[in-house]
């Protein structure tokens, strides 16, 4: 059974009909993307996952749990957690305060073990630790999102658009944390614009075109598919 | 030995402001909404302490407590009936809404309480005042007390907001709600808890207000409440210490403006000191402007 499975979910904002019978599925340990163009819906998919919206049909599945009418702060306890897009990291508040609030729901006592495992794999968010987030760069703060989503010890790790805004570089090093973070076993739901590097890292692909699901597979197989080369890899 | 005298005046005066001040920013940071309900609350505590204190008898310090109780009670009910059911509205009909829940609790204080002014014993009855410099200097135990328990109300917050999970989940709501949910955190119980906080915090400046101003009316609360509000603005809404610096500066330059230039023209210039604060500094003394990174 799949670790994550939605089953033609439609999403609405008023009338407009953003998310049309949309099904896929994550397996334990698996990396799977989700490409689309801008608009495309890959963010409200996520955001639907984590309870921030609320589909009008269809199902979702976590660990064998229906998901689809619980509330956001309570999908986090089930144990996914969301990077948003545009990281959305608490600015006025320290970087370990940060951190602190993705364990918020924790009731267990080994939160510090966590805090130093975040700290061991982001050892710049260790130099940064009693420095507001919103002193640190773009990069920096995409790794404090991600360490804040990690405090949780998520199942299934969300990542929306963590490659947003960055220099090259950059991208490069979020997405070797991405690859560590897969081989050291956590499941993750990737959304991104950059689908070359995407698919590049990802076990599964579904591409998203306004709404819909038009084609899935095996993340190698579609990077050589023409009609994704052509839409999302230039060619 | 005038000006210390009037200094010392106005730093009182300016920690009731800043008390009252704390409940509005605290509640617009969270709830981006202005309760212009809050001035209310404050009557509503001061009645509660009369009553206790001058009907019951009842040591002032559990006045205090009781007032407390009530008020933090009162947000509370407020905040469900007349908010909560509002959080999706726009900003607008929230204001139109405070504005109501103002008038309904000055009219409901009338009804009951009537509207001859009571004469509000001090809570401070038989305790000496200070002398300083053989007698010159005379500070009285009510100024005493207002300016310590400002001061043990600001650091418990500050502790609160900076050390508790639970003052830190509020901070990070106000902050960002959305990413405060994604975090776990149940944002709609943490409104209600800042709004209890706030009237809580309104019901100890209601009793220190009237122990220094003793006239109790239903709309005692009211001017206090509009220039705790501009304190508020001026400091940085949004911002606790910005809530602090502005309520005690407002007080000491109301004070001043007093003492110096009329107490008819306190008030003028008091709020002309707020308009020229915000064409210099829109967002206020310690307002925070955080640019945003891409």
């Amino acid at each position: 059974m799949a670790l994550l499975e939605a089953d033609k979910v439609n999403v609405f904002y008023g009338n407009i009909h953003a998310i049309k019978d949309v099904s896929f599925e994550v397996n334990e340990g698996e990396i799977v993307t989700l490409i689309g163009a801008n608009g495309a819906g890959k963010t409200t998919t996520l955001n639907t996952v984590s309870g921030l919206l609320k589909p009008r049909s269809g199902a979702i599945t976590f660990n064998g749990e229906d998901l689809a009418h619980v509330p956001a702060h309570h999908t986090v306890a089930k144990g996914m957690a969301l990077c948003p897009e545009g990281r959305r990291v608490f600015l006025n508040m320290s970087v370990r305060e940060n951190l602190e609030m993705g364990a918020f729901v924790r009731k267990d006592n080994q939160v510090g073990e966590t805090l130093e495992m975040v700290y061991e794999r982001f050892p710049r968010l260790k130099e940064r630790e009693g420095q507001s987030a919103g002193t640190l760069s773009g990069g920096e703060q995409q790794m404090l999102a991600m360490g804040r989503a990690l405090m949780s010890r998520p199942k299934l790790l969300m990542l929306d658009e963590p490659s947003m805004g960055l220099a090259p570089i950059l991208v490069d090093e979020i997405f070797d944390i991405i690859r560590s973070l897969h081989q050291s076993g956590t499941t993750i739901l990737l959304v991104e614009q950059n689908a070359a590097k995407a698919l590049s890292i990802a076990d599964r692909a579904y591409v998203l075109e306004t709404g819909r699901v038009t084609m899935s597979g095996n993340a190698d197989e579609l990077a050589q598919d023409d009609r994704v080369r052509k839409a999302y890899l230039g060619g | 030995m005038e000006f210390l005298t009037n200094l010392i005046n106005g730093i009182s005066l300016g920690s009731v402001y800043a008390i009252i001040a704390l409940g509005y920013t605290m509640v617009y940071g969270i709830a981006k909404m202005l309760n212009f309900a809050h001035g209310d609350v404050i009557m509503v505590g001061g009645y509660i302490a009369f009553m206790t204190l001058f009907y019951l008898g009842m040591n002032p310090l559990i006045c205090v407590l009781i007032a407390i109780c009530g008020c933090t009670l009162l947000g509370i009910v407020i905040e469900r009936v007349a908010y909560k059911p509002l959080r999706q509205s726009p900003s607008l009909t929230v204001l139109i809404t405070a504005i109501g829940v103002s008038y309904l609790l000055q009219n409901l204080a009338l009804l009951i309480w009537g509207s001859n002014p009571k004469v509000f014993p001090s809570i401070a009855a038989g305790l000496p005042s200070l002398q300083l410099f053989d007698g010159q200097l005379n500070i009285s135990a009510e100024t005493l007390i207002t300016i310590g328990a400002s001061v043990i109300i600001m650091v418990v917050l500050g502790l609160f907001t900076t050390k508790t999970k639970m003052g830190k989940a509020m901070r990070a709501c106000s902050e960002d709600p959305g990413a405060a949910r994604l975090m776990g955190i149940n944002v709609d119980t943490t409104i209600s808890t800042t709004f209890a906080i706030g009237s809580g915090l309104a019901a100890v400046a209601g009793v220190l207000l009237c122990s220094s101003y003793p006239t109790l009316m239903p709309t005692t609360g009211a001017m206090p409440g509009i220039k705790a509000f501009t304190a508020a603005v001026f400091g940085g809404i949004g911002s606790i210490p910005g809530a602090v610096l502005g309520g005690v500066l407002l007080g000491i330059i109301e004070i001043f403006a007093k003492a110096y230039i009329g107490t008819q023209l306190a008030d003028a210039v008091v709020f002309a000191v707020l308009i020229i604060v915000l064409l210099i500094k829109p967002s206020g003394l310690l307002g925070k402007y955080v640019p945003e990174k891409v």
